[in-house]
């Protein structure tokens, strides 16, 4: 504990919810328990994805992680620290590409800095044109972002995340604005960057073929009151792709999470 | 060799041409509805005999006009731009930065809002007359009452537009770090723009009509005070004159309003459907 070895962070959770709980008043004066005893960790470099009825907290999840929210009970930590704020490390994916609309892509994808320290320095500036290249949007560094189509836009707001090179990843269901095809397109890409560029990612969705496809492991969740109701491991072999839809191993977990989720509609 | 260039010379001339056609098409269809429409005033005129004081004819009201130098004209005319154009930059210098005020904090929006509808809800006509007694004569009550009636729309609009901004966006900026000052300068007032030039559109129209109404209390020139002499004279023909220049005034100035946005902030216009 005092003496701590150099690879230690390679051991230790990179982030650690301790019996999270979050209650928002409603508008009528009562209670929401949007999460109730939340207690997990995620290692360095894992990509876990949280899925659940709409409801059910996912959004609150990560948003306390990111420090947005300060938690009613319960602490987050990242590298062991409690979260009290915004965090340098940390980038964030919403669901919709929310870009500036009277700046160009590339400006787009620098705003962060320039939003937060006024300039952006020509090593940035080349870094988001490496971005654009790595999400194949090169050429259409000087559009302005309604030019472009909703899978573009978000594919801009990803290398905007990636700009400062966070250590942890924070989507918040960023591809399901997108059409089925798309989605899928965008999916695989991440994986590809995730795989250059290792990061802790912590995915929120509500399609289970996408958690299934991208996460080490899942986190099933439980609405009213939110809770992690199941963790489960995906055992499905890396590097994945398409095929990975195709596999026995994919259907048997996926079934299984669709009963998780679905069991109290279903009455299991 | 030469039939690409030729080729992608004819196309842009095509477009260009086409694109010309569809502006004509824009500006002629009310042009032509409006001389139809002085065509069946002044027939309308003719045919019924309507007296002069009651409708003068366009032909009548062109001649009262030509018969005013233009020199009175250029002082009337000057004076009520004058009036208005100063109403309107205080109600932008004030409305802008109020609306951040409200809409930064929320004790300060209780607190004035109620105020300000009260202000908007009170008949500005029925206290310009007051505003006179209180603020003496000169320029100095007909900018306060221009302000009075054109402020309101660009307050509630700036306000509405800082807070359409997409709570991600906030978030973003929250999870930089990034001061509440960078936040309304970078994002939410940028957001606004759409919204401010929607209300700056209306209020210009309604500065005109304040300074209009001003005039009307107490003035010894401008447009408004032109038409109250004009009429307390029977010079009927001459005080429409008058108001053809007002709507003139309201035309163009609305009309540079929105040039100034298409100039400066193109982006925020709606997009044209192909």
């Amino acid at each position: 504990m005092n003496e701590t070895p150099a690879n230690a962070t390679e051991t230790r959770p990179s982030l650690r919810f301790e019996h999270v709980g979050q209650v928002f008043p409603a508008s009528d004066g009562s209670r929401v328990v949007a999460l109730e005893d939340v207690d997990f960790s995620i290692g360095r470099h894992e990509f876990v994805a949280v899925i659940g009825p709409s409801g059910c907290g996912k959004s609150t999840l990560l948003r306390v992680l990111a420090g947005l929210v300060r938690p009613t009970s319960g602490q987050v930590q990242i590298y062991g620290l409690p979260v009290n704020g915004p965090r340098e490390e940390i980038g964030i994916v919403f669901q919709k590409p929310t870009l500036l609309p009277w700046l160009s892509i590339a400006d787009n994808v620098t705003f962060p800095m320039k939003h937060k320290y006024g300039r952006v320095t020509p090593q940035e500036r080349q870094r988001a044109g490496e971005l654009l290249q790595m999400v194949g949007l090169a050429e259409f560094a000087d559009k302005r972002p309604d030019e472009l189509s909703g899978g573009m836009q978000q594919r801009a707001a990803i290398a905007r995340a990636l700009l400062h090179d966070p250590e942890i990843l924070l989507m918040d269901e960023p591809f399901s604005a997108l059409d089925a095809l798309t989605r899928d397109e965008m999916s695989l890409e991440l994986l590809n960057i995730w795989t250059q560029r290792p990061k802790t990612v912590l995915f929120i969705t509500h399609s289970i073929p996408e958690a299934l496809l991208l996460a080490d492991r899942i986190l099933v969740m439980s609405a009213r009151p939110g809770r992690v109701r199941e963790i489960i491991e995906v055992d499905l072999p890396r590097p994945r792709s398409l095929d990975t839809l195709t596999e026995p191993r994919f259907h048997e977990l996926a079934n299984h999470i669709r009963r998780q989720v679905f069991s109290r509609v279903v009455g299991l | 060799m030469s039939s690409p260039t030729t080729s992608a010379g004819r196309s842009s001339r095509v477009s260009s041409g086409s694109r010309m056609s569809a502006r004509w098409k824009d500006g002629l269809a009310p042009l032509c509805a409006f001389i139809a429409l002085l065509a069946l005033w002044e027939g309308a005129c003719r045919l019924f005999a309507i007296p002069g004081f009651v409708l003068p004819s366009p032909s009548a009201i062109a001649a009262a006009a030509g018969k005013v130098a233009p020199g009175t004209w250029a002082g009337h005319i000057g004076a009520t731009l004058k009036v208005s154009l100063l109403g309107y930059g205080l109600s932008i210098l004030v409305g802008i930065p109020l609306a951040i005020a409200l809409s930064a904090s929320k004790a300060l929006s209780r607190t004035l809002y109620p105020l300000l509808v009260v202000v908007q809800s009170t008949p500005i006509v029925a206290v310009a007359p007051i505003i006179v007694v209180v603020l003496g004569a000169g320029d100095l009550p007909r900018v306060f009452i221009t302000f009075l009636i054109a402020f309101f729309p660009i307050v509630v609009s700036t306000v509405t537009g800082l807070q359409a901004t997409p709570a991600e966006l906030i978030e973003l900026s929250q999870s930089l770090g990034a001061s509440r000052l960078r936040e309304y300068r970078n994002i939410r007032l940028p957001y606004a723009i759409p919204h401010i030039f929607a209300a700056l559109r209306i209020s210009i129209t309604l500065a005109v009509i304040g300074a209009v109404v001003a005039e009307f209390v107490a003035a010894e020139n401008g447009l408004g005070y032109f038409i109250n002499f004009s009429t307390s004279l029977f010079q009927v023909p001459q005080a429409f004159a008058a108001l053809m220049m007002l709507v003139l005034i309201s035309l163009i100035l609305f009309q540079l309003v929105g040039l100034a946005q298409r100039l400066l902030f193109a982006w925020s216009l709606p997009k044209k459907s192909p």
